[in-house]
């Protein structure tokens, strides 16, 4: 390692290529939580993953844990400790609060913006310092919090852009995608959260995410798999077999036809991948869909939102979302080798039952814990950090690929072919600045 | 042989043993031997990795489902950690022996304990049966090992081919827990 190279992280990134250290580097690791989980936005949850007064579900930020819960007055995300001796309020991943979060240890009670309600015994305060309005006695919200389009999203730190700006034209498309989708132009989630622990460091997933060129060489198995039983299926039962082999038997597609997707690259490392599914078949249930939006937005308007294919939109550095298939995970790094995903999927309301059916197919086959999919991309996940945790084989990751090619235009990256690193490089671009900042 | 000897021996007080075979009937051990050897059959099947053999414990129909959560009713139309009918295990079977499954190098190795066996319920006119169970599952792969714990509920529709899997809803008490790594096959 280059001397010094720890103290400024800035030199771990070139434009080609980043240091291993960025990955495996435990105080690099504290750097990222102080200096990127706690300086941007950073996706909580759904409002509709908390319907009732009450209702809260738990989470981290950086090395917080924060609580997304709903009051009389709406959602709002706290800081899940209690500030009378530091316990936490909420032990468990969700639940109901009732009207007030009560500390199981001495029963202070909180109101749920957060808010002092009462203490238990009130003697003995008088002359000290204690005062119940005093908002260091009270739980504390997130420094702030935005909401766009019902997804919920804090930062733990004052100033920088607000949430809009900061998510862009670029991460917004995300959120209006899969909300544009539903006639009623809302999404609803499902109350079910599937969690997956990777050790292997957060940026990691991240970059997966956004590698067109992967899939058919890491899941060419399960593609293999898939097109095989589709051929058995129709053969057995005289039918098409259902969606969920298409998705699976996707991945045997050849390199050209990656290649020919697109990436693009936008500011603060929020990163799209080009789609390649064809999700709109001329299937009853895709017909029945436009006709629902049709009567919604008209026809022109309807066209324009079923033709937005896109597969993935990374939300850095927190989020990746899939918004034809109504479906993200979110990112929780718990250790330089540990993250942590959350992945939820969504009801369009309004659109017939058959969409929704399409998009718990893939959350079956993608995303549950028995997935054929990211078994494999665990493996690789997994593979990178122990081979990057060595000393003597190298130290430079590569992002060669198309370096340099990528057109620029008015702060976005496109990239010149579907598998070009350029992913990689833009989010390492942001996180070049973040963790330069102020240093 | 010696098993020969032993029947000529065991036909001699002929009244008693058929008897014995009626009371066992009637207190339904016969039906409690049978499922257990169904159920310790099934998990050597698994721990073996004999997959035509686990294809064939299902009926046409069978399904296998393992839910996210104990208060689940139903595998249609939510969520779950399985949900599989004979198509898509034969494509997890094809999949976990492809030689590019790469999460499957080394392949994992199992090891199932069942006991707790309960006949819920047993249709006279059929024989089908429904059947709680519990499993302790040791899991190693890789230098690691993992253990899963949990309970089986069968539905069992009772052919001449012995007794055939409808549906195994299988609920282990970590459901709602983080997956360290995911599940390949089914537990």
């Amino acid at each position: 390692m280059p001397d010094g190279i720890l103290g400024n992280p800035g030199n771990l990134v070139e434009p080609d290529q980043v240091h291993k250290a960025c990955y495996t580097d435990d105080d690099i690791f504290e750097q990222e939580l102080d200096k990127i989980f706690h300086k941007s936005w950073i996706y909580i949850g759904h409002e509709t993953q908390v319907p009732k007064v009450g209702d809260y579900w738990t989470t981290w930020v950086g090395r917080e844990r924060m609580i997304l819960c709903r009051g009389e007055d709406g959602v709002h995300v706290l800081y899940n400790r209690c500030p009378h001796r530091g316990a936490m309020l909420c032990q468990g991943l969700n639940g109901n609060a009732g009207k007030t979060f009560r500390c199981p240890y001495h029963a202070w009670t909180y109101n749920l913006d957060g808010s002092l309600f009462r203490i238990p015994v009130e003697e003995g305060y008088d002359g000290t310092a204690f005062d119940p309005k005093d908002p260091r006695f009270s739980m504390k919200p997130a420094e702030q919090m935005g909401i766009y389009r019902g997804f919920v999203f804090a930062k733990l730190s004052e100033g920088g852009p607000d949430l809009d700006t900061w998510l862009g034209r670029g991460a917004r498309a995300a959120f209006d995608d899969i909300c544009n989708r539903s006639p009623e132009g809302e999404v609803e989630i499902v109350q079910n959260c599937f969690r997956v622990i990777q050790h292997s460091n957060w940026k990691i997933f991240l970059e997966n995410q956004l590698d067109a060129l992967h899939p058919s060489i890491t899941h060419h198995s399960t593609g293999e798999a898939a097109a095989e039983m589709q051929k058995v299926y129709k053969q057995r039962t005289g039918e098409d077999p259902p969606i969920g082999y298409q998705f699976l038997a996707d991945f045997t597609l050849p390199y050209e036809k990656w290649d020919s997707l697109s990436t693009y690259g936008h500011p603060y490392g929020h990163t799209v991948l080009g789609g390649y599914m064809g999700l709109r078949p001329r299937d009853p249930i895709t017909v029945s869909h436009e006709e629902a939006l049709t009567k919604a937005y008209g026809a022109e308007r309807m066209d324009e939102i079923l033709s937005t294919n896109v597969h993935h939109v990374l939300v850095y550095p927190c989020l990746s979302v899939q918004p034809p298939l109504q479906q993200l995970r979110a990112v929780r790094p718990l250790a330089a080798d540990k993250t942590l995903t959350e992945i939820w999927h969504f009801r369009l309301k309004g659109a017939p039952e058959g969409i929704y059916e399409r998009s718990l197919a893939y959350y079956y086959h993608v995303n549950s814990p028995s997935t054929m999919v990211n078994a494999d991309d665990l493996q690789n996940f997994n593979a990178c950090h122990e081979g990057l945790r060595l000393g003597g084989g190298g130290d430079w990751v590569s992002f060669h690929r198309n370096a340099g090619q990528d057109p620029v235009e008015n702060g976005v990256t496109t990239s010149v072919t579907g598998m070009s690193e350029q992913p990689m490089r833009n989010m390492f671009a942001a996180w070049k600045e973040y963790m330069s900042a102020g240093s | 042989m010696a098993r020969d000897k032993k029947d000529k021996k065991a036909k001699k007080p002929k009244a008693k043993a058929k008897n014995h075979r009626a009371n066992r009937r009637a207190n339904g051990l016969d039906t409690q031997r049978a499922v257990e050897q169904f159920l310790y059959n099934q998990a050597e099947i698994l721990d073996e990795r004999r997959w035509d053999d686990w294809l064939g414990l299902f009926t046409k129909d069978g399904k296998y489902w393992m839910p996210p959560r104990e208060d689940q009713e139903t595998g249609e139309g939510m969520p779950n950690i399985f949900y599989e009918d004979l198509f898509l295990m034969d494509m997890r079977v094809r999949r976990v022996e492809h030689p590019y499954a790469h999460s499957q190098k080394p392949k994992n190795k199992m090891s199932h304990v069942i006991g707790n066996v309960v006949i819920e319920s047993e249709d006279r006119k059929t024989g089908d049966v429904v059947a709680r169970s519990k499993f302790h599952v040791v899991e190693f792969r890789n230098d690691n090992q993992r253990y899963f714990a949990g309970k089986y509920r069968h539905h069992l529709k009772k052919t001449k081919d012995g007794y055939k899997i409808r549906l195994q809803r299988v609920d282990i008490v970590s459901a709602e827990g983080p997956f360290d790594y995911v599940l390949q096959y089914w537990l």
